[in-house]
């Protein structure tokens, strides 16, 4: 059951992913993200990290989303105009793609069953409790530092949003 | 068991640093508010207050050495050093902009506050112990800086720059982010000594394949932001788009920073395996040197023509880490001291002959300076001069120690192929020298005004350090030997 559930999400986020980078909307290839997202938060889900899930879904899928369209929207940009691409992407594009995807294959093929595999269901550490206790004890540092990057990202939107230099 | 958490205050003094700027930061964007128009200008004042108050308190924390906040940063001697040499760069890059920002009618606080920021985050990168701590640490200082390379927003060139650094910044970024996914997926931990404690034991030790993938990606994220090549494609824009000071800023600051983590984490956690990356990391030196030595043969625009030799400068710096011992990580402390100074200097003095808006920064604008400021000219001489290797200058012993310590490991060729191409630098090198001392002043130089106070005393500054490398090179080396050791592997 948990095979086929994670047969068909993982299909759907790589379909979605395809079809992201394929459409020549920005609307389109944003829906397609909310698509890639909504499948990941299934699969951390049924791996058993129920707060990644629910932040996925919240954050991502929901409020990173939605000013996604925003910007979308307010730039009223239109469908991508077919530029020019170089002659090296055209030819050896997909020839490197799927190169890079077999020898990934085969290193993960050969060398993953050494470890010890994750089993569907089998890892209980992701629960609300769980990632809090780590945040507010092992990582409390860098969880503290974290509020400096963003204070940097606000300060770093008023400067460059500001109308001009006086 | 939750007792054992709560922090020591000894470990609040091992990032008293970091307090600090975050407290000047903060100061510094809240007085933004009430300051008047005209007195801008004591905001940077207050941010030079501000890293003096931070070095301080960086020798203060070096009194208790150790690990603090469950072993994600350690202070030693050698995260000291750091700490103490990007304080530094952002104190000279301070004194230069005060000037520069009144030139441009452009002076406000944020300015300030995005430089401590960003000092905060590469203070965090020479510290950091732990993967995710390099992560937030590289964020911090890069956001920081993409916003500054952009800060002057109605130039056409600030804004290419900043875009180019945000785009190819953050894809580089996700690099890194997936090799500590990588790393954390093999060894179950962040830490670099737990790291170094899995893999170096043959009985918990994760295939070596994997392995080697994750440290490539972390490899190709730190790569770019020293602009290693063949990563380095950004950094000749960016330079050429950001405003002097901030090009003078981020060609030292977060380049040494990077450095530092890329020692620390390829010393302490990858360190049981680094006869497998000798030689990808001999290749990459090589490529360095010769792509920014080369390149830079042809540049006409000052600032770009020093992006190119920054490139190669990353090239010897990797030259001394390929030699892959304690030797070779003073080499790299010692020429990043080096190296930061005189690219400062170099980069003040571009940015005050360029004039308002930056109009004059090809070779032929410096024409004549020797004539108009004979000091300014002179003081550019030496940082030139000793970005060739000339002895009596700190470039000087910073490459002698770069390739003793290469020709100690038995790195000959590297050695040999390494001269060779400082060799072709020193022809682009003398074209700015021959500009500025043989040729008849033009256009530029009938705009030149003074040397302003700030500026005057970071190029004076960043010649004395220059200097005193270059003919006291011992004030600093027992310091990095030392420190070396305590990084390096026996």
């Amino acid at each position: 059951m948990d095979t086929i559930l994670f047969f068909i999400f993982a299909i759907i986020a790589v379909v979605c992913g395809l079809n992201l980078v394929l459409q020549k909307h920005p609307i389109s290839s944003a829906l397609s993200l909310i698509g890639v997202m909504g499948s990941l938060a299934v699969l951390y889900l049924m791996l058993g990290a129920e707060f990644l899930a629910a932040a996925q879904v919240i954050v991502y899928a929901g409020a990173i989303m939605v000013l996604f369209v925003f910007v979308i929207m307010l730039l009223n940009a239109g469908s991508e105009k077919p530029g020019g691409k170089s002659w090296f992407a055209q030819i050896a594009g997909i020839p490197l793609l799927l190169a890079f995807i077999a020898v990934m294959g085969f290193v993960i093929e050969t060398f993953l069953p050494a470890l010890r595999s994750v089993r569907f269901g089998s890892f209980a550490g992701g629960t609300a409790r769980e990632i809090g206790r780590v945040l507010f004890t092992e990582y409390l540092l860098p969880f503290e530092v974290t509020s400096v990057l963003i204070l940097i990202a606000i300060l770093g939107a008023v400067v460059l949003a500001r109308k001009e230099i006086d | 068991m939750i007792g054992n958490y709560v922090p020591h205050g000894v470990e609040y003094i091992r990032i008293l640093p970091e307090i600090l700027l975050c407290i000047f930061g903060i100061l510094i964007m809240v007085l933004e508010a009430v300051t008047a128009e005209g007195q801008k200008r004591m905001l940077g004042v207050l941010a030079l207050v501000g890293i003096v108050v931070a070095f301080a308190a960086n020798l203060y924390a070096y009194t208790v050495p150790g690990q603090a906040f469950q072993n994600v940063i350690t202070i030693d001697a050698f995260a000291t050093f750091f700490r103490g040499l990007v304080l530094v760069v952002g104190l000279l890059c301070v004194f230069a902009s005060l000037g520069y920002l009144r030139r441009q009618h452009a002076e406000s606080g944020e300015y300030y506050s995005l430089i401590l920021f960003s000092l905060i985050g590469q203070c965090i990168l020479s510290t950091a112990n732990e993967l995710i701590m390099v992560f937030i640490g590289l964020e911090i200082s890069s956001i920081a800086t993409y916003v500054l390379a952009g800060y002057f927003r109605d130039d056409r060139r600030n804004n290419e720059a900043a875009l180019k650094y945000f785009l190819l910044g953050s894809f580089a970024t996700a690099f890194l982010l997936y090799g500590i996914a990588w790393c954390y997926g093999l060894t179950g931990s962040t830490n670099l000594n737990e790291i170094h404690r899995v893999i170096s034991d043959p009985g918990l030790r994760p295939p070596v394949v994997l392995t080697g993938i994750a440290a490539a990606l972390i490899l190709i994220g730190l790569l770019f932001k020293v602009s290693a090549a063949p990563f380095q494609i950004w950094a000749p824009d960016v330079y050429q788009g950001a405003a002097s000071p901030v090009t003078a800023f981020l060609s030292a600051g977060p380049k040494a920073a990077a450095f530092a983590v890329l020692l620390r984490i390829f010393m302490t956690g990858f360190g049981s395996f680094s006869f497998r990356w000798a030689p990808l990391l001999w290749s990459i030196a090589l490529l360095t040197m010769i792509i920014g030595n080369f390149a830079a043969l042809t540049q006409s625009n000052v600032k770009r023509l020093m992006a190119y030799s920054s490139i190669a400068h990353a090239g010897y710096i990797l030259v001394a880490i390929t030699a892959d011992s304690q030797l070779g990580i003073a080499a790299v402390m010692f020429y990043l001291a080096a190296y930061a100074l005189m690219n400062i200097g170099a980069f003040v003095v571009i940015g005050h002959v360029a004039a308002k808006n930056e109009r004059y920064v090809r070779i032929e604008d410096l024409a004549g300076l020797a004539k108009r400021q004979p000091a300014t000219a002179a003081l550019f001489a030496l940082f030139v001069f000793s970005l060739i290797g000339v002895p009596l200058t700190g470039g000087f012993f910073a490459k002698f120690y770069v390739f003793r310590a290469a020709l100690e490991a038995h790195l000959v060729w590297l050695t040999v192929l390494g001269l060779a191409t400082s060799a072709v630098a020193a022809f682009y090198y003398l074209k700015i020298v021959v500009a500025m001392y043989m040729k008849e002043p033009g256009e530029s130089m009938a705009d030149l005004a003074p040397l302003s106070s700030g500026t005057r005393v970071a190029v004076w500054a960043a010649a004395l350090g220059t200097l005193i490398l270059g003919i006291f090179p011992s004030v600093l080396l027992p310091f990095l030997s030392y420190s070396a050791s305590m990084l390096g592997r026996q």
